[in-house]
């Protein structure tokens, strides 16, 4: 057993208390280490030719190593890249990449090979010795400590020492309010809680803005919408896109199962519905026609729109916030009201 | 240090020589190198190909950075919309950040720019993913057992750091696919309770996504995080210099000896080489094949997204924790939304990652052996750490194998409620089913060992005897072959007994328990007398 000290191991060992070897089993007619194996000879080592044979070889991929070099340096210059050809930027990572390859594999090989078949091969042994200083540097430690305790009278003046302390911990306090102004003065919570739409909106299609007619909505269709007016934002596109994006679709009226209550939400058979996943937020973009349900493609929620958009599937806990929607005077859809909800994934303030 | 070469300080000077001395005398009066090149310039350094593992997440961490600086020359994190002007027809006009622009026009109008990206992204991958190897080689040799122990949370720490510089790094292109990923973070961080909204809206700088975030994350990505990875690292080569490696047990490896090569030169060319290797592997699969190709993607907007993406290879088992989620796991109290569907999977990974952190303190609670530990162990001679290494792995491939639920239901033809479900009973009943496998293996093996040590192995030559029957010949190993066999620790469940005051604690019990547990199932060493009597046979 190599873990078995044997008697004169246990003095070098630096130390005079045994190191307890807990639950191990420590056996003394453990069979013995036969020591270091004979040496075994490279092919190299025995024949001088070969021996030369290989330093060339070796040799061989250093200077492969430096025709890659210079093939890629010139490979940059020769295949330059022409805007709007695809084919020149393929052309030109390529050539200079296998060049570059060339040029670090023959190092690589060549160094790696001279180490094994020309290099001195045979092992060598070095001594372990126990992690923890020696005696003598470990009571110097101690004496160190204790020094510059005695010096400066840590422990003995606690009142200095334990202001200081206090001192320490509040410094950072300042850090805790610094950091305020990483974002801007509003309330997040109020921000998360409304969207663009509000009473009246056109529904309208994303990107281009058109508004969207009743009769377009044709069963079976689905539309990616945005709000009226969202196209012509001069800031904060992105945001507001990333909480007002609906779907709307269109189901034959006896095949959409309404709560009461909200039967005057969809407009004969027209729902619209927050695309935005109640579980982390990712876009729920994938809609099957035949079946009515919505799939987020990121995590595999499934939502039923003929049912309310409840979970059918998936780690969502919630269904897809439903936009109140009717017709304006032109026939085009507009919103009812706003979301009447939070859209979104959850958070610890959506339900204040 | 004692080494079998003689080392000769007076050789002859030849005429080349002449400038070497001046300038090592040079050095050295200012630096005193010599005594780093004397305690350094011969250690020896064992050899096993299980040993590079290590190395290769060294050396792709290097080209990260070789290769990471050229991209930060040409890349620009601002969020600022512009219409794109580059020379990729298709997104021609089309309006993006200034992120997403710089990064495509690094591909496609920077001669060699797609070339580091590429270089960049496989090196990432490769990075976290020889890391991960490395931690498996560690764990499953007990190469963490003391005193290596501290080293196992600082290797730790760097796992963790590796896997923030890939998400980081991920998400700078701001292109579709790295901002569905970004929203994904922000959906999980306003589910924190308490906290979450306004820690998401101070990290993106506004509601998602902001105009502050790309720029946020670059800092962190090539500041931040590096110089704390570098540190970190720094610290874990000081710590392996310190300890010296681990080695197999062998003919003349003890637990007191180091056997291998110098560092110079053998070890030296060898690192130095397999550097090179690395490096030019790396740059052959960039030069041949695509790796995260932005410019399929578009810029990113919050209502377009495409099917069948998937994140990065490592970021897999945190996305495959979302979706095994069931459906329904929230609940309000007193007017709080608890977001379980997040939390839940938070908290089993933070816990797995702890597990993984702690494990060699438990073991070594479980053991109470405080000697130190150079010898690796195959991974046989400890069945039950094997078992739950393998537990482990299983758990993390379930969650893994999650992240990609709706590409193996494509590909398989399968439903996608079947792939989830099937992996949600998975996750609990594969890493038991591992277990159990993988422990009893690893103990018929030994005792395959202890049979070949002692009987020798089947040689395949079957003779005749005179009577008429036949026996195969069994051809008996040679005393170095054999030692291998022979040398590894051997522990025994502990005995509850009362302590000084009579009493058996919790504690005891428990550690008794776990003790059990570990070592019930054991097979005894051979001892020196068996094998004596064996070779007749």
């Amino acid at each position: 057993m190599a873990d078995t000290p044997e008697p004169s191991d246990v003095e070098t060992s630096g130390h005079d208390d045994v190191v307890d070897p807990g639950t191990a089993v420590e056996r003394s007619n453990a069979p013995q280490n036969p020591g270091l194996a004979p040496e075994h000879q490279r092919v190299t080592d025995l024949d001088d030719k070969e021996a030369k044979g290989m330093e060339r070889r070796i040799s061989l991929f250093f200077l492969l190593s430096i025709v890659g070099s210079v093939f890629a340096a010139v490979a940059y210059v020769i295949f330059p890249i022409i805007p709007g050809d695809m084919g020149s930027v393929r052309m030109n990572n390529l050539t200079v990449g296998l060049g570059l390859s060339v040029a670090l594999l023959g190092v690589g090989i060549g160094a790696v090979q001279w180490a094994k078949a020309l290099m001195h091969g045979h092992e060598l042994v070095e001594e372990r010795h126990p992690t923890r200083g020696s005696e003598e540097s470990r009571q110097a430690a101690v004496e160190t400590f204790q020094q510059a305790n005695k010096e400066s009278g840590f422990t003995r003046r606690s009142l200095i020492r334990n202001t200081l302390f206090g001192a320490l911990l509040a410094a950072p306090i300042p850090a805790v309010v610094l950091f305020r102004d990483l974002a801007p003065a509003e309330d997040p919570i109020e921000l998360m809680k409304t969207t663009m739409w509000t009473e009246g909106v056109r529904l309208t299609r994303d990107p281009s803005g058109v508004p969207i007619r009743a009769t377009d909505v044709t069963i079976g269709s689905a539309f990616h919408v945005v709000p009226d007016g969202w196209k012509d934002l001069e800031h904060g596109k992105l945001e507001e896109k990333a909480k007002a994006a609906v779907l709307l679709m269109r189901l034959p009226v006896d095949e959409l199962n309404e709560d009461p209550a909200k039967t005057d939400w969809s407009y004969q058979g027209i729902v619209a519905y927050s695309k935005i996943c109640t579980h982390v937020g990712c876009p729920v973009a994938l809609y099957e026609q035949q079946t009515h349900h919505l799939l987020c493609p990121c995590h595999q929620s499934e939502f039923d729109v003929a049912n309310h958009c409840e979970v059918i599937f998936g780690p969502a806990a919630r269904p897809l916030p439903q936009l109140p929607i009717t017709i304006d005077a032109e026939g085009y859809l507009v919103a009812r009201s706003g979301f009447t909800e939070p859209v979104g994934p959850s958070f610890w303030e959506r339900q204040l | 240090m004692s080494t079998t070469i003689e080392s000769t300080p007076q050789a002859d000077v030849g005429r080349g020589m002449r400038f070497t001395n001046w300038a090592a005398n040079y050095v050295d009066e200012r630096t005193s190198a010599s005594t780093a090149v004397k305690t350094l310039g011969r250690k020896i350094f064992p050899d096993h190909w299980s040993f590079m593992l290590g190395e290769v997440a060294l050396y792709s961490f290097i080209v990260i950075l070789i290769s990471g600086t050229f991209l930060t020359f040409y890349f620009d994190p601002s969020m600022a919309h512009v219409p794109y002007e580059g020379s990729y027809l298709p997104l021609k006009g089309i309006e993006m950040s200034v992120a997403y622009h710089t990064a495509l026009d690094l591909s496609f109008d920077i001669r060699g720019g797609l070339l580091m990206r590429q270089v960049h992204h496989w090196a990432a991958l490769l990075f976290v993913a020889s890391i991960a190897l490395h931690m498996l080689r560690v764990f499953f040799t007990g190469a963490f057992r003391k005193p290596r122990e501290l080293n196992w949370i600082v290797g730790f720490l760097l796992f963790v750091l590796a896997m923030a510089e890939g998400f980081t790094g991920y998400s700078l292109p701001d292109d579709l696919l790295s901002g569905n990923g970004l929203r994904i973070i922000d959906g999980m961080i306003k589910a924190f309770p308490v906290v979450g909204v306004w820690m998401s809206y101070l990290f993106f700088g506004d509601q998602f996504p902001g105009m502050e975030v790309i720029p946020r994350l670059y800092v962190l990505h090539i500041m931040l995080l590096p110089a704390i990875l570098i540190a970190t690292l720094a610290i874990h080569m000081v710590l392996l210099v310190v300890n010296k490696h681990t080695q197999f047990a062998g003919p003349g490896r003890t637990n007191d000896n180091v056997v291998g090569s110098p560092v110079m030169p053998v070890f030296a060319a060898k690192a130095g080489g397999f550097f090179f290797l690395v490096f030019g592997v790396i740059m052959l699969i960039a030069s041949l094949f695509t790796i995260n190709p932005i410019w399929n993607y578009g810029p990113y907007d919050p209502s377009p997204v495409s099917a069948g993406t998937q994140p990065d290879w490592y970021i897999g088992f945190a996305d495959g924790a979302l979706r095994l989620i069931p459906p329904g796991w929230e609940f309000v109290l007193f007017g709080y939304t608890f977001a379980m569907t997040i939390l839940v999977p938070t908290v089993i990974l933070i816990v797995f990652l702890g597990a993984v952190a702690v494990y060699p303190f438990f073991e070594a609670w479980v053991t109470g052996d405080k000697r130190e530990h150079h010898i690796a162990e195959r991974p046989r001679n400890a069945p039950t750490r094997t078992g739950i290494g393998a537990a482990g792995v299983m758990f993390y491939a379930v969650l893994w194998a999650a992240a990609s639920s709706d590409l193996i239901a494509t590909h398989f033809k399968l439903t996608i409620e079947g792939v989830i479900n099937t992996l949600q009973v998975l996750l609990i009943l594969a890493p038991i089913a591992a277990f159990m496998i993988t422990k009893r293996t690893c103990l018929a093996l030994q005792r395959k060992d202890r049979e070949i040590a002692l009987h020798g192995y089947e040689s395949g030559r079957i003779v005749r005897l005179p009577g008429g029957e036949y026996v195969e010949v069994h051809e008996q190993l040679d005393d170095y072959e054999r030692w291998r066999l022979l040398d590894y620790n051997d522990y025994q469940p502990l005995t509850v007994r009362p302590n000084d005051e009579g009493r058996i604690t919790v504690g005891t019990k428990l550690r008794a328990g776990m003790s059990r547990w570990f070592f019930e199932d054991r097979v005894l060493p051979i001892e020196a007398k068996e094998l004596e009597g064996a070779g007749k046979h």
